[in-house]
């Protein structure tokens, strides 16, 4: 069997002296969506920084087959990893058309324009404010312009770090249907981090389950959705 | 009425200069030319507050350098003044991206507190390396602008200086603009000052970034030392006052507002001039220069024209 597109090996973690990761494996198909999930502080935000180097690792993240520990965050930007923080993924002073343009800063191919027209079309609200100051769109709105904005990459690979962070249900539901459809026709890897496990399962093909540093489970969504264990602590019934 | 008198009493106020309607629009000229120059370095300073949200006290002491070169390469090579004080700002704009990649870049860019006791530092440093090589004694740095006045009433004379002063800020504030809003460096320069953590995930190398940052601010500030320096002596503490009157305009403006570095230069260069004329307040003047800084965080810390900041997270 080939490895896989992303391949996570013995990751560690750490503010300072607090070791948040002690060593977790994982790995993502090329095409595929992954789906992390775990209680509040169990170090899914610090697994996605870790992969951006934006917190002070050790272990081994290879990405296609080339290793990504040890370089810098706008190296590893430069390798089509696309990173929705959570919460604040946007710059507020900016307009929304700057937000698009500062998402495709490591771009120079001539295509640059038309995908902003595209992801207007895909999230009209941002297209009816594009002048608009990004800290002048509604929490939800927000959330959208650090998507696109992150799409704006064209990237190989898309951690998104609770997407669904201050969105109405059924926007919620929208959002997720538009990730799918990118997954299926960019081919875009996506590894997510999300709350509503229920919609997260239903969308992805593997899941990992993390607690306290630890990767306590992980299998095919569907077998992890089935799983008891998990229904009663993220899936509620 | 009688209790103006006797306030006014107190700083010997002559009514003959408070009548004397060209003493005013002198003062007012003036005042209009020293408010540019204070602008400039204001401008530097927002620059560097706008993007690292601290305030760079070597600022003045990178122009107090950069107009050292300038009096080199104009008075003792012989270049014409402004091409010294260009040659000057290129330099400057170098030493500036030194020491920031060498002092400034080892600290991590969210705690501030220990980066501002290193621009404290190097202000002593720049400015001390200065008075060693150069010496204490004062020197003359001819004005880039030819002398004379084409306008006059009387004592009142809008100098060359005065609309080269001018001029220089507006255009130097018409360049910044286009520069920030209209190139990539530019746009990572401003998304840089947003939010930092979002700008390394687009791929924004923020160390190069600051640094350039850096550099400009230098340039600009070498600019307004070249603008200020011919009304006054080039010696080694020249800057340090000039930094005060500019910190005020800054602080006026509310410290990340480029326009309002730009007014409040002027406010602050008019308010200086008519001060000192009206109320023979000269030894005062600095000291009311830190009482504009002091009021204005205190009653109004976003100046007239600052922005409420986001809370960094
Ligand atoms: N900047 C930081 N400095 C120190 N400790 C931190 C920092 N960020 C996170 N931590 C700690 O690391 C642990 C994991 O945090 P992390 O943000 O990765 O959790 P999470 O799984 O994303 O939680 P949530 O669901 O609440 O977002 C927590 O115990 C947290 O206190
Ligand atoms: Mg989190």
């Amino acid at each position: 069997m080939s490895p896989a597109y992303l391949e996570v090996a013995g990751l560690r973690a750490a503010y300072g002296d607090i070791q948040v990761l002690h060593g977790i494996d994982f790995s993502v198909d090329e095409g595929q969506i992954a789906v992390i999930l775990g209680a509040n502080g169990a170090g899914k935000t610090t697994t996605l920084r870790a992969l951006c180097a934006m917190v002070s690792t050790e272990g081994s993240i290879r990405l296609g087959g080339e290793e990504l520990a040890g370089q810098r965050t706008a190296d590893i930007v430069r390798r089509g990893v696309a990173h929705v923080p959570q919460g604040r993924g946007t710059f507020p002073e900016l307009s929304v058309e700057e937000n698009m343009m500062a998402g495709a800063f490591v771009r120079s191919d001539a295509e640059v324009r038309a995908d902003i027209e595209q992801w207007y079309e895909t999230f009209p609200v941002l297209g009816e404010r594009r002048t608009q100051a990004a800290g002048s769109l509604s929490g939800g709105e927000q959330q959208m312009l650090a998507i696109a904005r992150a799409l704006m990459l064209r990237p190989s690979l898309l951690l998104l770090d609770e997407p669904s962070l201050g969105l109405a249900p059924m926007i919620t539901r929208a959002l997720f249907e538009q990730l799918t459809a990118i997954n299926k026709e960019a081919g875009t890897t996506m590894l997510v981090v999300e709350q509503n496990a229920a919609l997260a399962l239903g969308v992805a093909d593997v899941a990992y389950v993390l607690e306290a540093g630890e990767m306590a489970l992980s299998g095919p969504a569907h077998e992890l959705a089935a799983d008891d264990n998990v229904r009663r602590a993220y899936l509620g019934y | 009425m009688g209790v103006l008198v006797s306030v006014l009493g107190v700083f010997d106020v002559s009514f003959d200069k408070l009548s004397n309607g060209e003493l005013w629009l002198a003062q007012f000229f003036r005042g209009l030319s020293d408010g540019a120059t204070y602008a400039s370095v204001a401008l530097a300073l927002v620059m560097i507050y706008k993007s690292t949200g601290f305030i760079n006290f070597a600022q003045g002491s990178l122009a107090l350098l950069g107009v050292y070169l300038a009096y080199i390469f104009s008075v003792e090579q012989g270049l014409p003044v402004a091409v010294a004080v260009v040659c000057a700002m290129v330099a400057s704009a170098v030493v500036a991206a030194f020491v920031e990649r060498v002092f400034i870049r080892p600290f991590p860019p969210d705690h501030v507190l220990p980066l501002v006791i290193v621009t404290l530092g190097l202000l002593l440093i720049i400015d001390s390396a200065v008075g060693i090589v150069w010496g204490f004694r004062t020197r003359s740095l001819p004005s880039m602008f030819p002398s004379g006045a084409p306008i006059e009433w009387g004592i009142a004379q809008l100098t060359w200086r005065t609309i080269g002063n001018l001029g220089t800020v507006f255009a130097v504030v018409g360049l910044l603009y286009l520069l920030l809003s209209r190139t990539k460096v530019g746009l990572a320069f401003r998304a840089v000052s947003s939010n930092l953590e979002s700008a390394r995930l687009v791929g924004i190398r923020v160390g190069p970034t600051l640094g350039f940052g850096w550099a400009l601010a230098a340039a600009i500030g070498t600019l307004g030392g070249a603008l200020v320096v011919p009304d006054l002596l080039l010696e080694p503490s020249i800057m340090l006052r000039v930094l005060i009157f500019s910190l005020a305009a800054a602080a006026l403006g509310g410290l990340d507002s480029m326009v309002g570095a730009v007014i409040g230069g002027l406010v602050v260069g008019l308010a200086r001039n008519l001060l000192v004329t009206f109320l023979d307040l000269s030894e005062l003047a600095l000291a009311t220069a830190v009482a504009v800084i002091l009021v204005v965080l205190l009653v109004r810390p976003t100046g007239l024209f600052g922005s409420t900041r986001v809370e960094r997270v």
